[in-house]
């Protein structure tokens, strides 16, 4: 099994080591995202008067954890598109590849993908703004834990409604984490939503990490209701998209999908 | 033993009948060939062999696995090779070899490697993208892939499609050797009659997913009156009647009709 996984992986994996472009890609966003926050960060601090350990921190903590959940989503999909781009899927399918395995080993491109990624961004927001995320504490461990369980269950969705509905469904890879953000907390409370979305909010796993990290940044507390709503909605959330996957797998080998997917 | 089981296979999409309740099993090292025009059902039966495609009826059984309850125990002995399903272009011939000797999970992969680069004159193309290969190179790295597990049940849907006679007879000798050697067990999708005589023990002939004859290349140039499968295949495309209006196993074709056996069982 472990083979298995690392076999599909290896094939991603060496797509990177031929080409800096690829790799440059993964980190391009992220580093662009802090830098914009990280001076409009600097810019209200100094209207404000205030450090940026104060709001303006919170903004920084809000994007890079942010990309966190995104380029964890995009990775496992874009892992998974790669596949069905270069009509892989069939080549795959017919060797002992269990699904799962498929799954684990998205899931390890997706980690990947994301520490690429995201770390640099990390270390330029000390280098640039003094902004240490890792001051955070170990906690950060089990934000990046559930920020990145909810980019897979995302991604599991999308990756399910591409098998369900061919490439037409490819958009949503790039822009449905999009649609969550407002609803995630990521820059602002919960609290400040309207009161008839607030619900929607609470059901966002995401949405209860970035209070929890608020709730550090400005007041030294450590919220564990939150991190024990979120690794519950994730459990929901993951058990969820795992059903769904199973379910449009085995409708794509009843369809054909899986031989045509990718026209 | 029979490596490959199939009974009353069907598949239905929708209002569309694609393999309609085909039955026959293939003795452990035979080479079956799967004849047939465009749409015959051909890809889709391969397909249903393979498991990527859950029949709507019927039972495939294959080197003792039901495919429908047991597949990933039979697809670690089986493999595949089509020129319309091609390797993934950007990495390299040796990183798309490891990659599937990785998924089969074959011991001393790199030797493995360095054997079939040496049978099938890959070496000097190891560290090439596949994408940038010729019909003929990719034809080759393709049939290297399907052999890196040494499986015990080859599919091979067209394996000389679009190649040169030259490239097109070094795939068949080399396809010759390998079952001679290994005994495997080989079911082959062709429009190349030719091929399939030189290849084939037992050919199954589809014609609207349906097995509308099957026999020997020679048993079916006799049935037929024909002096190749090529004439064969045009009188089962064009429903002429066969020369001794009698079907495979003797009995009388009815109301002049083509014999037809689908869903009766066959040894092959």
């Amino acid at each position: 099994m472990i083979r298995r996984i690392w076999g599909l992986m290896y094939r991603h994996l060496a797509l990177y080591r031929r080409s800096w472009p690829r790799l440059l890609e993964l980190c391009y966003w992220p580093i662009l995202q802090m830098c914009i926050w990280g001076f409009t960060a600097n810019y209200l601090a100094a209207r404000t008067g205030n450090t940026l350990l104060g709001a303006g921190a919170t903004l920084l903590g809000g994007v890079l954890l942010w990309e966190v959940t995104l380029r964890s989503q995009m990775g496992l999909s874009i892992s998974f598109m790669e596949e069905m781009w270069s009509r892989n899927l069939g080549h795959v399918f017919v060797s002992p590849v269990r699904p799962f395995e498929m799954i684990a080993a998205l899931i390890g491109m997706s980690i990947i993908r994301m520490t690429v990624g995201v770390l640099p961004a990390i270390l330029l927001a000390w280098a640039f703004y003094a902004f240490n995320l890792f001051s955070l504490g170990p906690i950060l461990v089990l934000f990046f834990i559930n920020l990145m369980i909810m980019g897979w269950a995302v991604a599991l969705g999308v990756v399910s409604l591409i098998l369900r509905h061919g490439a037409g469904a490819e958009a949503l890879a790039w822009g449905v984490l999009f649609g969550l953000a407002p609803f995630s907390a990521v820059f602002y409370p919960i609290s400040v939503l309207p009161w008839f979305i607030q619900p929607l909010a609470q059901i966002l796993p995401s949405a209860h990490v970035f209070e929890g990290m608020r709730a550090i940044l400005l007041h030294g507390e450590i919220r564990w209701d939150h991190l024990a709503a979120a690794f519950g909605l994730n459990l929901l959330w993951l058990a969820g998209a795992a059903l769904l996957f199973a379910r449009q797998f085995h409708a794509a080998r009843v369809s054909g999908a899986l031989i045509s997917i990718g026209e | 033993m029979h490596a490959i089981q199939v009974e009353h296979l069907t598949k239905r999409y929708g209002d569309v009948l694609a393999v309609d309740d085909i039955s026959f099993q293939a003795q452990t090292g035979a080479t079956i060939g799967l004849l047939g025009g465009n749409g015959a059902g051909k890809t889709t039966t391969i397909a249903m062999l393979l498991g990527l495609l859950v029949p709507t009826s019927g039972r495939i059984t294959i080197l003792g696995h039901d495919m429908a309850t047991d597949r990933f125990a039979a697809l670690a002995r089986m493999n595949f090779s089509s020129p319309y399903v091609a390797l993934p272009h950007r990495p390299t011939v040796a990183q798309n070899l490891r990659v599937y000797g990785h998924l089969y999970n074959v011991p001393k992969l790199e030797r493995r490697i360095g054997e079939l680069a040496e049978e099938l004159n890959l070496t000097a193309i190891l560290d090439r993208p596949a994408g940038q290969l010729s019909a003929g190179q990719k034809t080759r790295v393709a049939l290297a892939k399907a052999l890196i597990n040494r499986p015990d049940v080859l599919l091979l849907d067209e394996p000389t499609a679009s190649l040169d006679p030259d490239t097109g007879d070094l795939v068949r000798s080399w396809l010759e050797r390998y079952r001679a050697v290994s005994g495997c067990t080989i079911l082959l999708a062709s429009h190349n009659m030719a091929e399939v005589e030189r290849l084939c023990s037992h050919v199954l002939v589809l014609k609207q997913g349906r097995v509308v004859d099957r026999g020997s290349p020679g048993d079916l140039l006799q049935r037929y009156g024909q002096q190749n499968l090529e004439e064969v295949f045009l009188d089962i495309a064009r429903d002429r009647q066969q020369a001794s209006d009698t079907g495979p196993d003797g009995r009388a074709a009815e109301d002049g009709a083509a014999w037809t056996e689908s869903g009766k069982e066959a040894s092959l």
